[in-house]
């Protein structure tokens, strides 16, 4: 038998009670990924990819209702105690946030706030844990680390924040890596080299990355495989190769629609689909792309469609997978 | 920085300056020839009356008198009491201590108790223990202290016995005699602060508590304890720190009632008798004492304010 993978997440529910009823944010999420692979988790903004992180991390708000099970390297993590999984947070797994304008707190130098979780997790002294740091820092290629270790973050740039935010979740070499939209915020050579530095290390020590985007340009150079999320739902699962080259969800072929030069072109956003996301706590019955969907049959309004592979590896939630025979009619 | 501060001391001398003027131009309102008071039996007496005018220079031009009191001031000279004959310096240097003693022990019960609870408010917010923490704020800001202080006095001293009603004995004479004279109006002062300061830690905990940064530090799998007690109170104390001094600034400058109820003999009492007896002299060091204090204090929050951002001491 083969080893368990860095983390599997087998039907992740998250629902919150709002004054509108409620909201279930994420609906019968699963995938897992493996050592040393990235897998991508793409949608549009509100479909429920950082809701997804957090409930993996466990920093979802208390208000929040989370199912279904999380494993990291093989073990049962959902159902585990506040304090355990406190734990293993920036131990076992870590996250790297979209904004690192904001997410070091100005008051601690960025040695400090990388040394914390090395004091924390592998107990090492004040002196040991800083100078551990600095080598960290140095490892993310900041340079002159030792200088900039003692500086705040108001003295760093944007890129180098998001290097000293990497520096400090790959510190205690977790299992697993979450990089939600991790350069949304930067400019895009800095994103270039962002990104970079996330596949070096994660070839260098084995971390699995959970790496969320919404630019298809991203995912085609730096994921293997991809998960296609819509309202809360995984549309589409597949290698990435594979998924560019035979999408198999009509909302992927619609995102692919404007986004014809992958991973070349700046212009790699997302396309615009016709019509809007559904409200979430009001989802419509059936398929939730249904409304939207260019290929709809009467039976998408009424039965949503499992999550069902159409070849080896290939998963898609749509009545009408495999595509390629209506794509073939309609061209 | 160093520009920044030296700014900051040149602009306290015009502000002094400044502040003066309006001390004796405001004092010259007050009704009452302080002359017939001072004279007392003798104030039918013309003679008696040129007399004291003239030794006190009251029959000066008002600017005469005020440059004057403003040239002796700055060498040091806050002249002599009209009342008591004694030098102003040696009054000021005399109550000061006192009130900087009661300042001190309000303050520290305002901080003990306000901050904490500020704190715990804002982790358990919208929950029992916040919205008693509130009520304990807004009893703290809306209860007169004169009335308070007055029902102190008759449940412990009267009723119970416990301390002392009123008077006072300094710290130097007599340790534990000194705080048991001073702790109920200390108190008294102190649950004023105490509300203020809960009420401002609590919304600063508020807002540093729901920034990244403490998503960040959870995320680091730090203890909740760490995250609330470092993470996001070294930011919410940075406004917080700033408040304080202000409020202990606004101590210093009298607890003019407090002080009158428990009969200590602190700045608010000597300001009120001195008022009273048109001891113009003493009106006028006292008030400019204060000032000098808040000028002072304000520096000094400006000094903490920096010391503790770092956004600012690297700016
Ligand atoms: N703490 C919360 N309370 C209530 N609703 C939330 C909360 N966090 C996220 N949501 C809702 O969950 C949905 C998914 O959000 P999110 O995962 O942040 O989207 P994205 O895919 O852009 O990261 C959104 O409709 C959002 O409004
Ligand atoms: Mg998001």
């Amino acid at each position: 038998m083969s080893a368990p993978p860095a983390l599997e997440v087998r039907d992740l529910a998250v629902e919150f009670a709002t004054d509108r009823g409620i909201l279930r944010a994420v609906d019968g999420v699963s995938f897992a990924v493996a050592p040393g692979r990235t897998l991508a988790i793409v949608g549009e903004s509100g479909c429920g990819k950082s809701v997804t992180a957090l409930a993996i991390m466990g920093l979802l708000p208390p208000h929040a209702r989370v199912s279904g099970s999380i494993r990291l390297a093989g073990r049962e993590i959902a159902t585990l105690a506040p304090e355990e999984r406190r734990k293993m947070r920036g131990a076992e797994m870590a996250m790297v946030f979209q904004e690192p304008m904001t997410s070091l707190n100005p008051a601690f130098t960025a040695g400090e706030q990388v040394a914390e979780a090395l004091r924390l997790h592998q107990g090492l002294s004040r002196r040991e844990a800083f100078a551990r740091a600095v080598e960290m820092l140095a490892h993310v290629r900041i340079p002159d680390a030792a200088r900039r270790a003692r500086q705040y973050p108001h003295q760093l740039s944007g890129g180098m924040r998001q290097r000293v935010m990497i520096a400090m979740a790959l510190a205690c070499r977790p299992r697993l890596l979450i990089a939600d939209e991790p350069t949304t915020a930067l400019d895009v050579t800095v994103q270039a080299q962002i990104l970079a530095l996330i596949d070096e290390l994660k070839r260098e020590t084995g971390t699995a990355v959970v790496l969320i985007t919404h630019d298809l340009g991203v995912v085609a150079d730096h994921a293997e495989d991809v998960a296609v999320m819509y309202a809360g739902r995984i549309a589409e699962r597949a290698p990435a190769a594979a998924l560019f080259a035979v999408p198999q969800h009509p909302y992927t072929v619609g995102l692919l629609g404007a986004a014809p030069r992958l991973g070349r072109a700046a212009g790699g956003r997302l396309a615009s689909i016709e019509g809007a996301v559904p409200d979430m706590a009001r989802p419509p019955p059936g398929c939730r792309f249904a409304p939207r969907c260019p290929f709809r049959i009467a039976r998408c309004a009424e039965e949503a469609p499992p999550l069902a592979e159409v070849a080896p590896g290939h998963a898609s939630a749509c009545w009408r997978a495999p595509l390629e025979r209506i794509l073939e009619a309609a061209a | 920085m160093w520009i920044w501060l030296a700014r900051r001391l040149a602009q306290i001398l015009p502000t002094l300056l400044v502040l003066s003027f309006l001390i004796f131009g405001l004092q010259q309102l007050m009704p009452g020839d302080p002359a017939l008071i001072l004279a007392g039996e003798e104030r039918g007496d013309p003679q008696v009356l040129a007399q004291i005018r003239a030794e006190l220079r009251l029959d000066r031009p008002l600017y005469e008198q005020y440059l004057h009191w403003l040239g002796s001031v700055l060498t040091g000279d806050f002249g002599f009491s009209w009342r008591i004959r004694m030098p102003v310096a040696e009054l000021i240097l005399e109550k000061l201590p006192v009130t900087a003693q009661l300042a001190t022990m309000a303050f520290l019960i305002g901080a003990l108790i306000g901050v904490p609870m500020g704190i715990l408010s804002a982790v358990r917010r919208d929950r029992p223990a916040d919205w008693a923490a509130n009520a304990v704020a807004l009893f703290g800001i809306s209860t007169p202290n004169f009335w308070l202080g007055i029902m102190l006095i008759l449940l412990i001293s009267v009723q119970l016995g416990w301390l002392p009603p009123s008077g006072y004995v300094p710290l130097t004479e007599d340790f534990r005699q000194s705080i048991a004279t001073t702790i109920m109006p200390a108190f008294v002062l102190g649950t004023n602060i105490a509300g203020v300061l809960m009420r401002h830690t609590r919304a600063a905990m508020l807002t540093a508590l729901s920034q990244d940064y403490v998503r960040t530090a959870r995320a680091k799998g730090l203890p909740e304890r760490v995250v609330v007690w470092k993470h996001a109170l070294r930011n919410a104390l940075i406004p917080v720190v700033t408040l304080g001094t202000i409020e202990f600034g606004r101590l210093l400058a009298g607890a003019v009632l407090t002080e009158q109820i428990f009969t200590i003999p602190g700045f608010g009492k000597l300001v009120v008798d001195a008022v009273f007896n048109r001891d113009y002299p003493v009106v006028q060091g006292v008030v400019l004492t204060t000032a000098l204090i808040f000028v002072l204090l304000s520096l000094v929050a400006d000094l903490l304010y920096m010391a503790i951002n770092p956004r600012l001491r690297h700016a």
